[in-house]
């Protein structure tokens, strides 16, 4: 009875919106094709590929490729790596846009503020490409930063070269790329603010610190915990596009991630199975930090992704 | 709102303007680097001690020996067609999709809204996009850098939020005068949200105009590479041959690096061109996110 109910209102709904459906055709077809079909191509993972056999007739090796990549010597490198390169960038990342935020929220005229704003997103505006041939050309040898260290003892080689410097490299490059663009969610927070609660501040005799952390910090902190949430969720997805364009065998030491390492598997070395199982692995990793830091942000004031 | 005047506050002023008049410097100084040393020659660099104030022995041998590799025009041409169609795609496809599932009363609405919002959080990786990609036969074709980027998710779901808070009274009239689906989308719905087509179509913009991985995986023939792969060889990979032919090894080496400069500023010229004139719209794209995330 109740199953002829529902069949009753699926053909009811198919009679009145099947143009709505026949429109929408060509976006579910876009998720099927390049959403769903490499999710189901994913099962790959568990077979040992060969694109000559093809899918259907590659063989079942169950679980073997991603034993393989656990017992592999590599694995703890990028692991460590991907962990090491995105929590370093969030932790030194995060604040700085809104240190930013609440300093430029001080300027009291408005075109000085719109000029600071205005230079400082620029770099947004660069494309990963550009930025990486820029950084590369200034850590070289005569480069301007490769002539700076060099003046504070550096022994003159490509700065690249030496797998200590990836990281601050990255970081670095990647805060001064993002700091203006990342600040304008919190200098809008930051506008949102009722003038009165300032006011009332001065009448009690509170300095410009004193309104900054008693007024300011708590008003946006709502938007400070969702958006560290949001980057918390993606700590195992480093920007790997950043990477490939940086690193060097020389440094995979300490710039190898796990992203980069699907690509070589995958793309140079045609390791199809284990690569899939890697990339596989990243991603059921970015699936439970999403999980597991949206509960968490449901607890906290009902801020949820979805 | 009155303001107290204190030295107290007037100092705080001062060290902060100053302070974040540093920060500028600091944000605009490497861009500012490359240009005067594009216009340099590669001596003077070296000698200059790294910091440069003004190009020193000003010369525009770099850019035209930049000029001389035919593909950067060739570059810049694929990409003005990747980010033109591209574009035109993208907005007709999420455009459609965000109608879709801005409708109420659909029964499939909410699984298919649940079945995308999965796309977000989990995907097949790497590997298994490149085989989706590759067995629908557009490798080495300009459409696999269109195709499979038609829809970003974030992007339809702002989109989504938008059309649906537009009143259903007006919907109301066209259904009544008889008016079809498509009718509805591209009389009534686009033209009512003329602010957030714009930015989302800036927001696929900009991606296609830094988009070199995809291109990287599925473009074999040179001559079809978007200009951000032909700057990854020039500045990534170093490779400047066809621009060095008549220039001895040697000498080659060292204008290689002036020639990488005058590189980053033809390739990022249209980007600061354009950019005062867009810069608003992106902001207001922060914010339409922001209500969203």
């Amino acid at each position: 009875m109740k199953k002829s109910k529902i069949t009753n209102i699926i053909a009811k709904d198919f009679h009145i919106n099947w143009k709505l459906y026949l429109m929408v055709i060509p976006v579910i077809a876009f998720y099927i094709l390049f959403c769903y079909k490499p999710m189901y191509g994913a099962l790959i993972a568990f077979k040992n590929y060969s694109p000559r056999l093809g899918f259907v007739k590659s063989q079942w090796v169950g679980f073997k490729n991603f034993e393989n990549f656990f017992t592999s010597p590599d694995f703890g490198r990028l692991l460590r790596n991907t962990l090491k390169i995105s929590i370093t960038s969030l932790i030194v990342g995060f604040p700085i846009p809104i240190i930013l935020a609440l300093f430029l929220n001080e300027v009291k005229i408005s075109a000085l503020k719109k000029f600071i704003q205005t230079t400082t997103y620029l770099p947004h505006f660069i494309s990963i490409v550009v930025v990486c041939g820029m950084v590369k050309s200034f850590v070289a040898p005569n480069g301007i930063i490769g002539f700076i260290a060099r003046g504070f003892g550096a022994d003159g080689t490509n700065l690249l070269m030496n797998p200590k410097n990836f990281l601050p490299i990255y970081v670095i490059s990647g805060i001064w790329q993002t700091i203006g663009w990342d600040s304008i969610i919190y200098l809008a927070a930051l506008s949102a603010i009722d003038a009165e609660q300032y006011e009332a501040a001065e009448v009690d005799g509170a300095g410009r610190f004193r309104k900054m952390f008693s007024i300011t910090l708590p008003s946006i902190q709502p938007t400070i915990i969702t958006l560290l949430i949001l980057a918390v969720g993606k700590v195992m997805n480093v920007g790997y596009e950043k990477v490939m364009l940086l690193y060097n065998p020389a440094i995979y030491e300490t710039s190898d991630v796990i992203s980069t390492y699907v690509y070589r598997l995958g793309f140079e070395t045609q390791n199809w199975g284990l690569s899939t199982a890697v990339g596989l692995f990243n991603s059921v990793c970015n699936l439970v930090l999403i999980l597991i830091t949206n509960s968490i942000s449901k607890k906290y004031k009902s801020v949820s992704l979805w | 709102m009155k303001i107290r005047k204190t030295t107290g506050n007037r100092a705080f002023d001062i060290i902060n303007t100053a302070l974040l008049l540093l920060l500028t410097i600091i944000m605009i100084y490497p861009l500012y680097y490359v240009l005067v040393a594009s216009f340099s020659t590669y001596n003077s660099i070296l000698k200059g001690n790294g910091i440069l104030l003004f190009p020193s022995e000003f010369t525009v041998e770099a850019y035209k020996l930049a000029f001389k590799n035919p593909m950067i025009i060739k570059g810049f041409g694929n990409t003005l067609f990747v980010v033109i169609v591209g574009v035109l795609v993208n907005l007709i496809i999420t455009s459609i999709g965000a109608y879709f599932l801005s409708r109420k009363n659909v029964f499939w609405q909410k699984p298919i809204m649940i079945l995308i919002i999965i796309t977000m959080y989990f995907s097949g990786g790497m590997i298994p996009f490149y085989f989706a990609v590759k067995d629908l036969g557009l490798e080495n074709s300009l459409f696999a850098l269109i195709v499979p980027t038609a829809i970003n998710t974030f992007n339809l779901i702002i989109m989504k939020v938008s059309f649906s808070d537009i009143p259903s009274s007006i919907e109301e009239a066209v259904k009544i005068d008889g008016g079809g689906h498509f009718i509805m989308l591209f009389k009534i719905i686009l033209p009512l949200s003329k602010a957030t087509l714009a930015v989302i179509g800036l927001y696929y913009a900009v991606s296609h105009w830094n988009a070199w991985f995809n291109a990287m995986l599925f473009l074999k023939d040179r001559s079809k590479y978007p200009i951000q792969l032909i700057l990854r060889e020039i500045l990534i990979q170093n490779n400047m041959n066809n621009m060095m032919s008549d220039v001895g090894a040697q000498e080659a080496n060292y204008i290689g690096e002036t020639v990488k400069y005058a590189v980053i500023i033809i390739s990022t010229v249209p980007i600061l061109v354009v950019y005062p004139f867009l810069q608003k719209y992106f902001t207001n794209g922060v914010m339409i996110g922001a209500v969203k995330g």
